[in-house]
């Protein structure tokens, strides 16, 4: 057998186009939700020279040149770039399909009509809670009034409205009343997203994991409201991969559809790849996007699975195609390789972190000193923290 | 409940993608790939013409051919998903 593993012809490895550009314009943001996904060292020296606007109106041409669709343009906080509606102008007429990521901090209303007029096809606006006083605790400052009329305008303004809210223990009991929240506030979808343990929330996880019962619950109210509400709003559920026995395809594989850059140029698979250490991310200031997704080492490292270690090689149930070895990040966090088996999955040797994480959550909420009304203290998201 | 006289729904547009040369149906963050048929039948989708008036173009584009039931099948698939509406409606 050794012999034919040796001569056996390298992995041909089929790299398709991405569809999905997710420009983090800058990683400045109002809010600080200890469930952040920008790096934890977002404070650092390395992302303060953020590129500038005709830089991103370049990689938008190229990103729609190597068969992009949609753009997310996200942060941080995207309204805190001064020149976002002419990068709007860009999208609009490189074909893209824009959608604006935002805590809707600022959202004044003659920039987001001239968003509008510069071809801006859908918002997302982030709510941490439908109760205004858990909400700006849980943001740790004062936006929760703001967001509602922020919402009322992209009404007003007839753009399609996505609400994302981040699930949560502390939220994740009242996801009825987001829901309806959701429906009052005119939304077209909306997203809740279960936490996913990564940077600032993977910090967090003790006070922000959710069990099992809350899941449950969670799931079943989802499942009774998409009933009622039919074609009218769209619910997302995304799913806890911590409660989970096989891992999540992560970002649909590996550099397979998307395509991050972030507010320094950098160019990286997804939202936490710049942890993988010995994987310098290329930057759009020395080399194309083309080049960057085709050739770049950072974005080779984990396509196909001829990189994959035991058990996803010959995983007992045939999935390594399916979920592509779950989330390289979280194997890095969790186990210290960027190539082993995602721990989430039951067959990897590390799975106990998960059902440890679980167990500790499962307990009773500590009380003492150090608990707000039972429940641990956040690590507020910060720039100067890091 | 069928759709009298269908638009894209406000988000919704319709793309051609030159890299994968194929039409696209594009809204919030998605995309539906066409087939030709569907992209003629879309693209009479202007809030202003009746399902009737549809089938009728196109009708008498495939020299007479009775396509109402396939029109009105395809505009009800893709309206399920809240992407096509009704401009009366």
């Amino acid at each position: 057998m050794a012999d034919a593993l040796a001569t056996a012809e390298p992995e041909v490895i089929t790299i398709g186009n991405p569809l999905l550009l997710i420009a983090e314009l800058t990683y400045r943001c109002p809010l600080h939700c200890p469930y952040c996904s920008n790096p934890t060292d977002i404070g650092a020296d390395r992302y303060q020279d953020e590129l500038p606007a005709e830089d991103w109106q370049r990689v938008f041409r190229e990103a729609a040149d190597l068969g992009v669709l949609q753009l997310a343009l996200t942060g941080g906080e995207p309204m805190a770039r001064k020149e976002i509606v002419d990068l709007v102008t860009t999208s609009t007429e490189s074909g893209l399909y824009s959608t604006l990521v935002t805590s809707a901090m600022p959202f004044p209303k003659r920039r987001v009509e001239a968003l509008h007029a510069a071809g801006l096809d859908h918002v997302q606006i982030s709510f941490q809670h439908s109760d205004p006083v858990a909400a700006d605790e849980i943001g740790g400052t004062i936006a929760f009034e703001r967001k509602v009329k922020a919402a009322a305008l992209t009404r007003e303004l007839d753009f399609p409205l996505t609400v994302n809210c981040v699930l949560h223990r502390r939220n994740i009991d009242e996801v009825e009343s987001i829901i309806q929240m959701a429906e009052r506030l005119g939304a077209r979808r909306l997203e809740l997203a279960n936490t996913q343990y990564h940077g600032w929330a993977l910090l967090n996880r003790d006070a922000l994991m959710p069990t099992r019962a809350q899941l449950e619950h969670g799931e079943e109210v989802v499942l009774r409201e998409r009933e009622r509400l039919g074609p009218k709003m769209e619910i997302l559920w995304v799913l806890p991969d911590y409660y989970e026995e096989v891992p999540k395809p992560c970002m649909g594989g590996w550099a397979h559809d998307a395509i991050l850059v972030q507010p320094n140029g950098d160019v990286l698979p997804c939202q936490a790849a710049a942890s993988i250490p010995g994987l310098e991310p290329e930057n759009v200031r020395d080399r194309g996007l083309k080049e960057i997704w085709f050739e770049s080492d950072l974005f080779n490292a984990f396509r196909g699975t001829a990189w994959m270690q035991e058990p996803c090689r010959t995983c007992p149930i045939n999935r390594q195609h399916e979920d592509f070895g779950g989330c390289r990040c979280q194997a890095l966090a969790l186990t210290g390789d960027a190539a082993a088996t995602d721990p989430v999955c039951q067959f990897s040797p590390h799975h106990q972190v998960i059902t440890d994480a679980r167990r500790e959550v499962a307990e009773p909420a500590p009380a003492g000193a150090e608990a707000v009304a039972g429940e641990l203290p956040f690590v507020y998201r910060d720039l100067i923290r890091s | 409940m069928p759709i009298e006289r269908p638009k894209l729904a406000t988000g919704v547009r319709l793309h051609h993608d030159r890299v994968r040369e194929q039409h696209v149906l594009l809204f919030p963050e998605g995309a539906l790939v066409l087939n030709e048929t569907a992209v003629e039948v879309l693209e009479l989708c202007d809030g202003e013409r009746s399902l009737d008036d549809i089938a009728g173009v196109l009708g008498e584009r495939y020299e007479g051919a009775d396509v109402k039931d396939d029109v009105s099948e395809l505009l009800d698939g893709i309206g399920e998903r809240g992407l096509v509406v009704d401009a009366d409606g």
